[in-house]
């Protein structure tokens, strides 16, 4: 549960329908997200929830519904207008920057606060340099908080899953956040790296008020750490509220446990 | 046990950061570059100066340039040599046409020209990958080939086709002796590898290789792959156009479009293979290989007391390049600089062995 | 008129040749996923040891009869592309499985020169004679309609049709039978082509060996029309275009491909040329392949290339 204050409405989904050729991935989806709450979102396997992500931060554009995110609305987002607007987003699969260390991928991070032009770069100079060492200070931080400090200069392809997606995180935290979407970050994890991956999660929200969307199959996770979840099935939501009242959803029991007749 | 970290603790992020962090790193760079600058010109016999190592620093460069497109950035071209060749047109024409140019400002504009050739023919890597993107490139080698011989303005309307320069100093030194002209390209070697190691160790190398891993991953992260594809082209093409240039002008003397052939792209392709993809000091490496290799396999018979005919013995590099491409995708990928980081890996730790 | 049609024609029997060497780059693309940078080089092997077989054999075997030398150096040849083809898969494509097209392309590329001087170490590298009995007297055709008839190279002609009967064995070749579609499902995706137990290793040496086949037609083709020299396995670079034009993974796209450069580069050449300085067959090819890959990179035929995110 989050301790902060929970806010206003950040981001709003609003009616969103996503086809990929013949095959619907979402259709008509809305739900909000309020700032500061962590907000997961469940379902069965192929409900859409790695494409509703997607479309939050403009990896697939919808063919239908809007995206309302701090006040502005948009019909298109692009990954590149996401990240500038403060959302950033972790991976399924992974997509870290195999051939360079734990410490330059999450640097990436930082790339959208760096100013300093080419030229400076190249001679290492003056505000180039002390910018490089502002940013290595951030991330240093971020690297003492996710307690990955012996890997930083490993390359990334060389850690076991767990730290990678240790990593995963720290780029996307490095990036200073507002709105966090996480996608399934404690698959194929131990009981332990789950613990471990749940308190980095609450932490970042309770330190730093970032909002957080999950995608998570763990029924545990979802109900101990979430104030809202949002249900799809079949890339339809068929529950939105606290994790009470969707466990108790005749809906939710539906697509998950099936009825007896 | 001579290349113990041991007693080295960095107290600073700044002395992290270091392009040599070890102790002995620093002070073999130091001894190296005290025997290239001062030893070597002194020591050196002529034939050394103007059959390797000139041509060796100027390759290099050409090299690090190539370099930082393919290995950092992941974006392959075979259209090197038309770069290189702009370079050297391009420094021809500005210190023909403009009276008392200097000559380093002659070198800088051509790697200007080249850098905007070289932006051109990559606007294409916005849209296509790979292979695709391999026969662009050729179209770029292919174009150039044709321009700068048959459009006459290029050449100053030279009869023969051939262009040539001569008499050349910088800062009222002449650059005539080998010694001479192998100090010039030996300073602005250097000076590139330090700004070219500044770059990739920066914001700017972290994007281009951002977008070699994964570039769906990269945007995601809020970088620009038009921005950061477009500027490994510029970078690359002013390295590599500096390049042509000291070749035309300080190793050639005089040129034909054929000295920027679609060979020398492979050539160069070639060096940042067998070098290390993605290593500034893979690019030395693989250019010494390079370069050394056809003398060595020129000679070796005779040192045997088997002589072969030339044509042979160019069939013969023809056979041992093609082969050891071969074996280095096949065994190691990044190459003599991979090698060379896992035996100082070994060294570490020698005399154990782990 | 009658001088246009005989640049068209020429550029239609010279866009010919260059699909016979566009041909065994899609098939190995097409079976393989491997964009093979060696064909050229093959090109030049197999029409050099055609050369000089055709030469030796008289010598060793006392035979005089040309078709029957002819037949048998082709014969050799053929032998010496499937060795090549099975040492290539051994030492080379069988180490790089699965590893990205960028790799396997340089390693190509590394194959293409060991086989340049291999092949001039070994059958050295004079300018060497084809000679199958094409005849060499061109056909005037069409004189009543055009004052002096129109020039036809019967060489070419009969190159076209060459050309023309190995596409359809091809095609028919992979449609029909059970070896071109485990060949197509190869080029799909090497690890899933393995796990239903094709064999990999032997389907390559059965697609290289092929493609080396199509290298000797073509190099005898051009042999006989150029004579065999190095300069052959240049050829090779300009049937990149080609595959560019046509589709990568398309049969047909690779005849249509060589017939559209080949005609282009004869019609700019003496239409565009003159305005130009001439010279530019050398980038013309290259710059249209270059608007292709802008405007349509998979070809006219190819397959739409869909980049999975």
């Amino acid at each position: 549960m989050s301790h902060r204050e929970i806010g206003d409405m950040i981001l709003a989904v609003e009616d969103i329908s996503l086809a990929f050729g013949g095959v619907k991935a979402l259709t008509s989806i809305s739900f909000d997200v309020r700032e500061h709450e962590v907000r997961a979102i469940i379902g069965p396997n192929g409900a859409g929830k790695s494409s509703l992500l997607n479309c939050i931060n403009g990896v697939y554009s919808p063919q239908q519904g809007k995206i309302r995110f701090r006040g502005e609305s948009f019909t298109q987002m692009n990954p590149h207008r996401a990240a500038v607007m403060g959302i950033a987003r972790t991976f399924q699969n992974l997509a870290l920057f195999k051939g360079m260390s734990v410490l330059d991928n999450m640097m990436t991070g930082r790339n959208l606060r760096m100013r300093s032009n080419l030229l400076l770069q190249a001679l290492h100079f003056g505000p180039a340099a002390r910018e490089e060492l502002q940013h290595r200070e951030f991330v240093e931080r971020i690297i003492d908080f996710l307690e990955i400090q012996a890997y930083r200069k490993t390359q990334v392809g060389r850690l076991p899953y767990g730290l990678q997606k240790r990593v995963d995180l720290g780029r996307a935290l490095a990036m200073e956040p507002v709105l966090l979407l996480l996608d399934e970050p404690m698959a194929g994890m131990n009981m332990e790296e789950k613990q471990d991956m749940c308190r980095f999660i609450l932490d970042v929200n309770d330190e730093f008020g970032t909002t957080i969307v999950l995608i998570e199959h763990d029924m545990g996770v979802v109900m101990d750490i979430s104030d809202r979840v949002v249900v799809l099935d079949y890339g339809r939501k068929i529950g939105d509220g606290t994790p009470d009242e969707v466990r108790s959803s005749p809906d939710v029991i539906d697509a998950y446990l099936g009825t007896t007749h | 046990m001579l290349y113990r970290e041991n007693g080295q603790f960095k107290t600073t992020y700044a002395r992290d950061q270091q392009v040599f962090p070890i102790l002995q790193d620093r002070i073999g760079i130091a001894l190296l570059l005290l025997v290239a600058f001062v030893a070597v010109p002194l020591l050196a016999p002529e034939y050394l100066f103007r059959a390797i190592l000139i041509p060796f620093l100027i390759l290099a460069l050409a090299a690090l340039g190539l370099n930082i497109l393919v290995g950092y950035c992941g974006q392959i071209s075979l259209g090197t040599g038309a770069f290189m060749a702009v370079g050297a047109y391009a420094a021809y024409n500005f210190q023909v046409r403009i009276e008392g140019l200097p000559l380093v400002l002659a070198l800088l504009g051509g790697g200007l020209c080249a850098t905007i050739v070289g932006v051109l023919f990559g606007i294409p890597s916005l849209r296509i990958k790979g292979l695709y993107l391999a026969v662009a490139t050729l179209a770029a080698q292919f174009f150039v080939d044709w321009a700068f011989l048959r459009v006459s303005w290029f050449t100053n309307d030279s009869a023969s086709g051939s262009v040539s320069v001569s008499g050349l100093q910088v800062f009222g030194m002449p650059i005539e002796t080998p010694e001479q002209k192998y100090l010039f390209c030996l300073a602005i070697v250097v000076i590139f590898a330090v700004l070219a190691k500044n770059l990739v160790r920066g914001a700017i190398g972290r994007e281009w290789m951002a977008i070699r891993d994964m570039d769906v991953a990269a945007s995601v992260i809020g970088i620009q792959p038009m921005y950061a594809k477009l500027s490994a082209f510029a970078v690359s093409s002013f390295i590599v156009g500096v390049a042509g240039a000291l070749w035309g002008f300080v190793h050639l003397g005089s040129w034909e479009p054929a000295a920027f052939s679609i060979d020398r792209s492979f050539q160069l392709l070639f060096m940042v293979i067998i070098g290390g993809l993605g290593s500034i000091m893979g690019s030395f490496f693989g250019a010494a290989f390079i370069v050394v290799l056809p003398i060595v396999l020129d000679n070796a018979p005779y040192w045997f007391g088997i002589p072969i005919d030339t044509a042979l013995a160019a069939h013969l590099t023809f056979m041992v390049f093609g082969t050891l491409i071969v074996f280095f995708l096949i065994v190691e990928p990044h190459g003599l600089a991979r090698l060379w980081s896992i035996g100082k890996e070994k060294l570490r730790i020698w005399p154990f062995p782990h | 008129m009658g001088s246009f049609l005989e640049t068209l024609l020429g550029g239609l029997m010279t866009g010919m040749l260059y699909s016979l060497v566009a041909l065994g780059f899609v098939l190995i693309f097409k079976a393989s996923g491997v964009f093979n940078f060696a064909q050229g080089a093959m090109v030049l092997f197999a029409a050099l040891a055609t050369a000089r077989f055709a030469e030796w054999i008289p010598h060793w075997t006392g035979l005089s009869n040309k078709l029957l030398i002819n037949l048998f150096a082709i014969g050799v040849a053929l032998l010496i592309m499937i060795a090549v083809a099975w040492i290539v898969e051994r030492l080379v494509l069988g180490k790089l499985v699965n590893q990205e097209g960028v790799t396997l392309l340089m390693a190509t590329l590394g194959v293409a020169y060991f086989l340049d001087g291999f092949g001039q170490s070994l059958f050295g590298n004079a300018i060497y004679k084809i000679d199958v009995g094409m005849p060499k007297e061109p056909v005037i055709a069409l004189e009543k309609v055009f004052d002096g008839g129109v020039l036809v190279s019967t060489e070419d002609l009969i190159a076209a049709l060459v050309a023309a009967a190995l596409v359809g064995l091809l095609a028919l070749f992979f449609q029909k039978t059970t070896t071109g579609r485990a060949l197509r499902a190869v080029a799909d995706d090497h690890q899933a082509a393995q796990s239903i137990g094709i064999a990999l290793n032997r389907i390559w040496v059965i697609v290289w060996s092929v493609a080396g086949f199509v290298a000797i037609v073509a190099g005898v083709i051009w042999g006989s029309k150029l004579g065999v020299q190095f300069s052959l396995s240049l050829v090779a670079l300009k049937a990149l275009p080609v595959v560019i034009l046509g589709g990568l993974t398309s049969v047909p796209g690779a005849i249509v491909g060589g017939l559209i450069i080949g005609v282009g580069e004869k019609l700019s050449e003496v239409y565009l040329g003159p305005h130009m300085g001439g010279g530019i067959e050398i980038w013309f090819a290259y710059v249209l392949a270059l608007l292709f890959l802008l405007v349509r990179p998979q070809g006219l035929f190819g397959e739409k290339i869909i980049d999975r995110v």
